[in-house]
This record gives structure tokens, sequence and C-alpha cells, in this order.
């Protein structure tokens, strides 16, 4: 035991003497929750637009001036030439051109004909979507009081809408149990195995597994450093995201930190199994790399919504710890849901850790 | 007349407080094998890293084949060899690929190169091996191909940081071997070693004790100066006052 | 004299048992998953609904919904309590929810209102579900409205037409949206990463100590470690346009050789940035870790993902230092809309500008003595 915490103690010298991969460990989590809580988000916000008005009449300045009213819209040019429509979205100035036809007013009020041209670039499609509605209900809503003006009101069904769990579509929502499950990831398999395969190339595994410590023990002592780490990340972040992106825990905090301890647990397991194949510290980034933090990207539901996926991708994607964990989550933490509501998730989670040791339990006794 | 290639005065090198080096002076003529003795931490590597141009003095000065340490370092790399403590070439190049490697990069002519390579390696006999990855050679073997290549582009000095280390005997004995022929070439030597058998073979030797140099003089005058028979012997008698740890 | 060094990194590369099927497959592999899988595509939204009111109003309503094609009704649950559990167990995304007195009160006041619950956790999909939803409560009053009309005199009825156009990519594929940038991630990650290990790589295997007392000159070295990524990213771009044009359909607007200039540019980028952060790491554990934390953030704030416009102005002033910014832009604008190098002039600038910057200090941060 002495011994095992002596090694425990080496692992932790070599993690500190390294501030700047320190740094990193300790700052990346904050980096990413401020990153995903305030700047990625997938609304339109001040999109640019641009307007070519053939008629420039009453009824066309105040719809222009209605879109420009908008946060969502930021006009940038009147255009004079339809030529401009295509060069102004091929320089990116400008997203959405409205083309107003001639005679618009006077269309509107006798023929019913007035005809409003919304040229989106739809290379985001998203996007698109977003604005060629918003613009359709602002040209809407301006219709609906020119027809109450000379009309009396028709019917109207106001939908009153709740937004469960997230009142104010905060994108960090979504995102906070996505982070948790990225960094831990990245810490407890990526950086383990870096580590330990590190020690092989230098050659001083070998010294290590000559000592009369077994050679498990040299292995769990240079996972408990990581572990330790990931532990503190993940303080962080649930502190983080409380008190600076106001996302409540909605649920337990011990099953939170339950799910959390087998995620790691997987984690590190894929760590030890990836430094027991490979050789060299290349091979160890590249497969943790392309193999853990890829996938985890982008087939845990973190960033894309699994649903939308085709079927062998959903599939791939029940394979990822990172995806259980994340439902798991996202369930306990925003949605608040009673632990019998993720019991699906945290038995997957174990019969991964329990395959995991049986893998590399057969392979440590292959090469020790 | 004497032809000096190396000098050195009150070179210094600090590392924060501990001072590695500390105010060494020497003169090495040209064709001479110069011996550095020492324990391991005495500051034998810095002084030769700062001779190659490998690591700025603190203070002190010094010139090596004509050229200023302080300001003409790439003039200097220009003219020497080097070989360092830690075996230092590349691994998953073949034999004939390292040769020509730093041949080219000295610039010497490709021609030259070819016709160099397979003289150098059938001399070694060791033409056999040479499609082979360096990964795949055995240690000896190395440390002969890292010479091999310290002075594969004629350099004027040679600098050899303990290049013995963990070999044979038998390798080490052809290693000298090398070294001779290399000085009937020319080429002057300037090795660090902790052998002291290996320092019988040098024309001079200067004993570092804790960054300074104690005594510098030929083997045989050491021996007499300090009534000793062996070299071993007389490392021993100036080593004594070494307070420094070994690193 | 960099004819010998050029040699040298082939070789290295090429013998490497890892780096060769890395730089062939690595695209393969992401051009043939990514562009399903990263996809924010709102399909399938999972509806339930609790009619209360069971009138042939809230009928019609319901049909209607179902009709529109923008969800997938999982289930008519009987009160909102029950609704409510469906979502918690994610069976459902979002609910409607008709009040018992829907038809009566629309018929008394004209005035009437029904119930969306949505699962905002997704913050995209519970919004696109519910504006869906009223755009059709909208449709369906207009529907009430003309029908009762007919009988009400008709004086004017103020129209407007809108006529939406889509342009350059009509059917609104997210695959078309995301391919060009997938190249500017790959190339990226190949040009940005490996370079970032090797400096670092040669000082832990000491292969530089051998370097640094050759006369080998700061900017030749570079250049050796430069140009053959350089033409790696060539090769990786190349497998890209052809596997975009196969699989994908996805064809270059503009001309393909702009897009091979600026790329040429956009390499220089992040394989000097790769090499000075691996000139300052003494470990390849350290200098993956800083450049996968630089690399995270810039993508994150490149556009690539979320559009650039909707970042608050701290983001979008990073954004305007970030190399990945500028050249994701230059691939959608080339591939997807046909642009050329006048109208993407600053872009060329900017790029040029981080080439020369980020190479200018890969060589002086590269020490052969200390």
């Amino acid at each position: 035991m002495k011994q095992f915490l002596a090694f425990v103690k080496k692992e932790f010298y070599h993690i500190f003497r390294d501030t700047r991969t320190m740094l990193i460990l300790l700052g990346m989590p904050i980096a990413q929750i401020i990153l995903f809580g305030f700047a990625i988000t997938t609304e339109v916000k001040n999109a640019q637009i641009a307007v070519y008005d053939l008629s420039k009449d009453a009824t066309t300045q105040q719809i222009i001036q209605r879109l420009q009213a908008n946060e969502y819209f930021t006009l940038v040019e009147n255009l004079n030439h339809p030529d401009r429509i295509d060069q102004i979205m091929k320089e990116g100035k400008a997203s959405m051109v409205l083309v107003f036809s001639s005679d618009f007013q006077a269309n509107m009020m006798h023929s019913g004909e007035a005809a409003v041209q919304i040229i989106v670039d739809a290379t985001d499609p998203n996007q698109a979507t977003t604005m060629t509605n918003y613009a359709s209900s602002i040209l809407g809503q301006y219709q609906q009081e020119m027809y109450t003006m000379y009309n009396s009101a028709g019917f109207t069904i106001i939908p009153q809408t709740r937004m469960l769990y997230n009142p104010q579509m905060e994108g960090a929502y979504n995102f906070v149990p996505g982070v948790m499950g990225l960094i831990l990831m990245l810490i407890c398999a990526m950086m383990t195995s870096i580590a330990i395969v590190r020690e092989k190339e230098r050659g001083s595994m070998e010294i290590l597994l000559a000592s009369p410590i077994q050679p498990i023990l040299i292995i769990i002592s240079k996972a408990v450093p990581y572990f330790t780490l990931s532990i503190v990340n993940l303080i962080t972040i649930l502190l983080l995201s409380v008190f600076v992106l106001n996302v409540p825990i909605a649920g337990s905090l011990s099953l939170i930190i339950f799910a959390s301890l087998l995620f790691i647990l997987v984690a590190l397991l894929f760590g030890l199994l990836i430094s027991n194949i490979v050789q060299t510290q290349v091979a160890a980034m590249l497969i943790s790399g392309m193999g853990l933090m890829m996938p985890t990207m982008l087939l845990s539901g973190m960033m894309f919504p699994i649903e939308s996926m085709p079927a062998i991708l959903q599939w791939l994607s029940a394979i990822m710890p990172a995806r259980w964990y994340i439902e798991a989550i996202r369930k306990l933490m925003i949605q608040g849901v009673d632990g019998i509501y993720i019991i699906k998730e945290f038995v997957i989670l174990l019969i991964m850790i329990f395959v995991l040791l049986i893998i590399s339990l057969k392979r440590f006794k292959i090469r020790l | 007349m004497k032809d000096i290639v190396i000098s050195a005065k009150n070179l210094t090198k600090k590392f924060g407080n501990f001072i590695a080096v500390d105010s060494i002076s020497f003169e090495v003529d040209k064709g001479e094998i110069f011996g550095f003795l020492g324990a391991n931490g005495a500051g034998k590597t810095t002084a030769m890293r700062m001779l190659c141009g490998l690591s700025h003095p603190t203070s002190g000065k010094g010139q090596v084949a004509g050229f200023d340490i302080n300001r003409q370092q790439e003039k200097i790399k220009q003219n020497i060899g080097y070989m360092s403590q830690k075996f230092s070439l590349y691994e998953d190049l073949k034999v004939w690929e390292n040769l020509r490697l730093f041949g080219g990069i000295y610039g010497m002519m490709e021609k030259d190169i070819k016709t160099k390579t397979d003289t150098m390696l059938n001399h070694l006999g060791f033409s056999a091996e040479k499609n082979t990855l360096v990964r795949d050679l055995p240690l000896g073997w190395k440390q002969k191909l890292a010479f091999s290549v310290s002075i594969f582009h004629s350099p004027k000095i040679v600098f050899l940081d303990e290049p013995t280390g963990g070999v044979d005997p038998i390798t080490r004995r052809q290693f000298w071997e090398m070294i001779y022929e290399a000085v009937s070439e020319g080429i002057t030597v300037f090795v660090t070693t902790h052998y002291m058998d290996e320092a019988e073979y040098c024309n001079r030797v200067s004993i570092m004790v804790d960054g300074k140099i104690e005594s510098l003089d030929s083997p045989k005058k050491l021996k007499e100066q300090t009534d000793s028979q062996t070299m071993d012997e007389v490392f021993q008698k100036f080593a004594r006052k070494a307070t420094r740890n070994p690193d | 004299m960099i004819k010998f060094l050029l040699e040298k990194e082939f070789k290295q590369i090429f013998r490497n048992p890892f780096l060769p099927k890395l730089i062939l497959f690595m695209p393969v592999m992401m051009l043939l998953i990514m562009p399903w899988a990263a996809n924010q595509e709102i399909k399938n939204i999972k509806l339930s609904i609790v009619d209360n009111d069971h009138s042939s109003y809230s009928e019609r309503l319901v049909n209607k919904v179902i009709a529109s094609g923008y969800f997938i009704l999982k289930d008519v649950s009987g009160s909102n309590d029950e609704a409510l559990k469906s979502i918690e167990s994610g069976k459902a995304d979002i609910i409607l929810e008709i009040r018992p007195e829907f038809e009566k009160d629309l018929i008394k006041t004209g005035i009437s209102n029904v119930m969306i619950s949505a699962n905002a956790v997704n913050g995209t999909k519970g919004g696109l579900g519910s504006a869906y939803l009223a755009a059709i409560m909208n449709d369906f009053s207009h529907d009430i409205t003309s029908e009762w009309g007919l009988n009400v005199n008709k004086e004017i009825i103020p129209t407007i037409d809108i006529v939406p156009h889509n342009k350059y990519n009509i059917y609104l594929d997210y695959k078309v949206f995301m391919v060009p940038a997938l190249v500017v991630m790959l190339l990226t990650m190949i040009a940005g990463f490996l370079p970032a290990l090797n400096i670092v790589g040669e000082k832990e295997a000491g292969t530089i100590e051998q370097m640094n007392v050759t006369p080998v000159n700061r900017l030749t070295f570079i250049l050796g470690k430069l140009v053959p990524y350089w033409i790696i990213g060539f090769v990786v771009l190349s497998i890209c346009f052809i596997l975009a044009a196969l699989i994908y359909g996805i064809l270059p607007v503009g001309n393909l050789l702009t897009i091979y200039l600026y790329a040429g540019i956009y390499i220089l980028v992040v394989s000097g940035l790769g090499l000075v952060i691996s000139n300052y790491s003494d470990t390849m554990q350290q200098a993956m870790f800083v450049m996968f934390f630089f690399m995270l953030i810039l993508i994150l704030l490149s556009g690539l993902f979320t559009p650039v416009n909707s970042m608050p102005d701290w983001a979008q002033m990073i954004s305007k230092i970030n190399p990945l910014s500028y050249f994701i832009e230059v691939m959608r604008s080339i591939y997807l809309k046909g642009s050329g190098i006048l109208e993407l002039l600053p872009q060329f600038f900017a790029l040029c500008g981080f080439a020369l910057f980020f190479n200018t200090w890969a060589v002086l941060s590269y020490k052969k003595s200390n």
C-alpha cells in the first residue's frame, strides 16, 4: 500500500510539473462552458439583410422600417440594381435580400397582388429557414394589421406556448451535459493512455514493471491522478453552469455524481485499453482522438440530434458511452426526472464497464 | 608553431543560481586528442555544448576553428562534427539515409556523398547494413555510426560527448581506433569521458570538478605530478574534493 | 540543402506505420460519416396531442396538424399529466393541448387559445416545433375566417404575396452546407496537428540536437517541415473534392483553382501555428493539448456549426482574428455560391497576413541554442 501511494505521488508530480498541460486541463472546461454558454447559439440574431425596393412607396418604407427595428435583422444595404443581389451574397455581406415589386402599395390595396420575394442565402439551411420564417411573420403581421384597419377582426387562435425545462431556450441547457461528457472522456481516456504509453516509449515502464509492486497497481496508480483531475473538472463544470450560466440542477445531485463516476470508469478503462494496444504516443493520440473524441463529439448527441441521423449512425451512437451518459445527465440535471427514468442509461453504462473490464484483464495477462 | 583551434577564456554558464561551468580556460592544438574528464554533473557536457554553439555562455570568451563562440555560432557549426551523449540519429531512417541527410546538410555534393558512404561503410565492414533501419542496429554499431556521421563531412574538429557510454570493451577499443584514424586525417578530437582508461589515449586531459578545471596536462605528467600509477588514481585524488552530487 | 531535409521528412512520414493511413483514411471516414452525423436539421418532431374539447373544430385542427408533415404523432393522451410523462421519458418532444371550451369560445368571441408545451432542452428543436404549430394555428384561423368571411361584405383585402427563394442550396440540404466546412476541418486537423507533433517529437527523440549542431539555418529547417504538410494538405484536399463529388454530387460552383489558391495559403497558416506550438512544447502530450485547446475554441467560434453573426460582440471580435472563420467563409462562398477572388479579397489578405505571421513566428521561435 505504501509503495502504491508512492507511485501515485510520483504520477502527481509528473502532472504538476507540466504547468502548461495542467493549465489547459483545468482551463478547458471553463473555456468550453463559456463558449457553449454564451457564444454558440443556433438562433438567428443580427442577420445581415438587404432590400431591393422597386416601388419605394409608403408601404414598403414601413415594412423596411419594421424589418430594421427587429432584433433579428440588420439592414446593410439598399440595393439599386438587380445584379447587386447575387454580388452582395457572394461577398457574404448579406444573407437575405427582400425584393419589393413595383407599385407595391397600389397593388396591395387594389388587386391584392403585391409580391415580396425573399431571396435567402440557403447555404446554411437552418438559418435560411429561420430567417424566411421571421421575415414572413413580420410581413404577415403587417398584412394582418392592414386587414383589421379595413375590416372587422376575423377569427384568431392564440397559441400559448410554454417552453418546458428551458424557458429562455438557452443553448447552454443543451450543451452543458455534452461538455461534461467530452471533457471527462478527454481527460480520462486520452490523458491516461498517453501517460502510460510515454513510459513505454521511454523504456521507464520496464523499470517500473521490474519493481516488486504488482503491475496492475502500477497501472492503477497512473489512473488515479487523472481520476482526481476529472473530479475537479466535474465540480468546476457543475459550479460554472449553476453560477455563471444559471443552468439549475433540477434533479438529484447524488445521482448526477453517480452517473459521472460510472462514465469516468468507462473512460479510464478505454484509456488503459488503448495504452495496452499501442506502442507510441502518436498512435495513442490518434486512436484516442479519432476513435474516441471525434465520435464523442459527433455521435453522442451533444451537438447534433441523434434522431436526424441515418439508421447506421444511430446504431453506432448506441455504442458510444458518452451518448448514454449525456442522456442521463440531461434528464437528471435539466429535466429533473426521477431515478426510474434513467435506469436504462445506468444499466448500459454498467454493461460497458463490465465488458471493458473483461477485455482489459485478458489483455493484461497476455502482455505483462 | 602551435596552431590553436579551440580556446576558452573564463567560460562560465549559470542556470539560475547554479553555476554549471565556472570560469574555465584552456586551449586545444590542431590534431590533438583533448580529453575532458569528470564525474557526472561536473559540467563537461555543458562546457562542450557552449563550444559547439548549442548553448550561450553566461560570460567569458572562446574561439572554435577561428570563430567566436558568442557571436559566430553558425560559422562554428560549419566546421565541427558533434556526437551527443544520447543517441540522436534518426531511428526511422536507414544507415545510408542518415549519412546522406547529414552530408547534404553540410553542403556535400551528391556524388561525394555516394562515394564516401560506400568507402566508409566498406572500411567499417558495415556494407551489409547499409539498408538497415538505424533502430534495428545494436547499440555498439549505433555509436560507431553516430561517430561516422559526425566526421562524415570532414570537419576540422569533432566533439564527442561520452561516445562510448554503455558499450562493451571490444567495441570501445574499435571506437578508439576510429578516433585515431580521424586524427590521422587531421581532425582535432575533443572528447568527454568518465572511463579513466580512455583518458590514457588522449594527448592531454583536463579534469573537471564542480564546474572548474582542476588540472590540465598530458596523462603522463598528471601521473607524475600526483604520484599515481593509473589515471584512475589521478582522478580519485582530484575528485575527492567534489562537493556537488552527481545528477 | 532543403532537398535533403525534404527527402528525410517524406521518408519519415511514409515509414510511419500510422501517418499514410491517416492521411488517406481520415478524409474518407470524415466525408463518409460526418455529413450525416453533423446534421442540425430538425426532423421528426414527436408530437403528443391532448384534445379535451372533442368538437368538430378541435378535430379539424388536429387533422390539420397531423397533415402538415412536420410532426410524428406519438400519442393522443387523455390528460396533460399523461402527456408530460411522455415528454419526461423522451417519447414526445412537444404537446398540443386543446381546452374543453375551445370551439365554443372561438365561435362566441372570435378568439380562443391552445396550449403548446415543448421540451426546450434543445432550444432549436423546441422553438422550431412550436413555431410550426403556431403557423398552423394561424393558417387554421385564416381558413375559418375565410369560410365565415364569405358571408361578410367584402371590402379591401390587402394581400402580400410572399415568394421565398432559397438561393445556392435550393433543397435546403444540410449536407451541402457541411461538406465544404468539413474539408476545412480536415485540413486544419491534418495540416495543423501533424506539424504540432513534429518538432517536439524530434525533441523527445533527441534528434533535434544533432540537427542543431549543424549549420542548417532556421528558415531552411522550418521550410523543410512546412513543405511536406503543404503537399499532404493538397492531397487531402483533392481526395475531399473527389469524394464530395462522388458521394454527394457536390461540385464546386466556383473555380477549383481559386479554392486551391486559398487552401494553399490556409495550410501554411495552420502548419505555421502547429510548428509554433511544437517549438514551445517539451512533450508531445503537451503540444497535443495546447493544439487541441486552441483548435476547439477556433473551430467553435469559426461559424462552422453556428452563425458568427448571432454571437455576442466579444466572440465576433475573436472570429476576426480566427483564420478558420475566414477560410470557412471562403470555402462556402466558392464552393456553393461561386464567388471569385474579387469578392473574397479581404479574406485573401487576411489569410496571407496570418500565414506570414505564424511562419515568421515559427522561424523565430525555433532556437538552435539556448
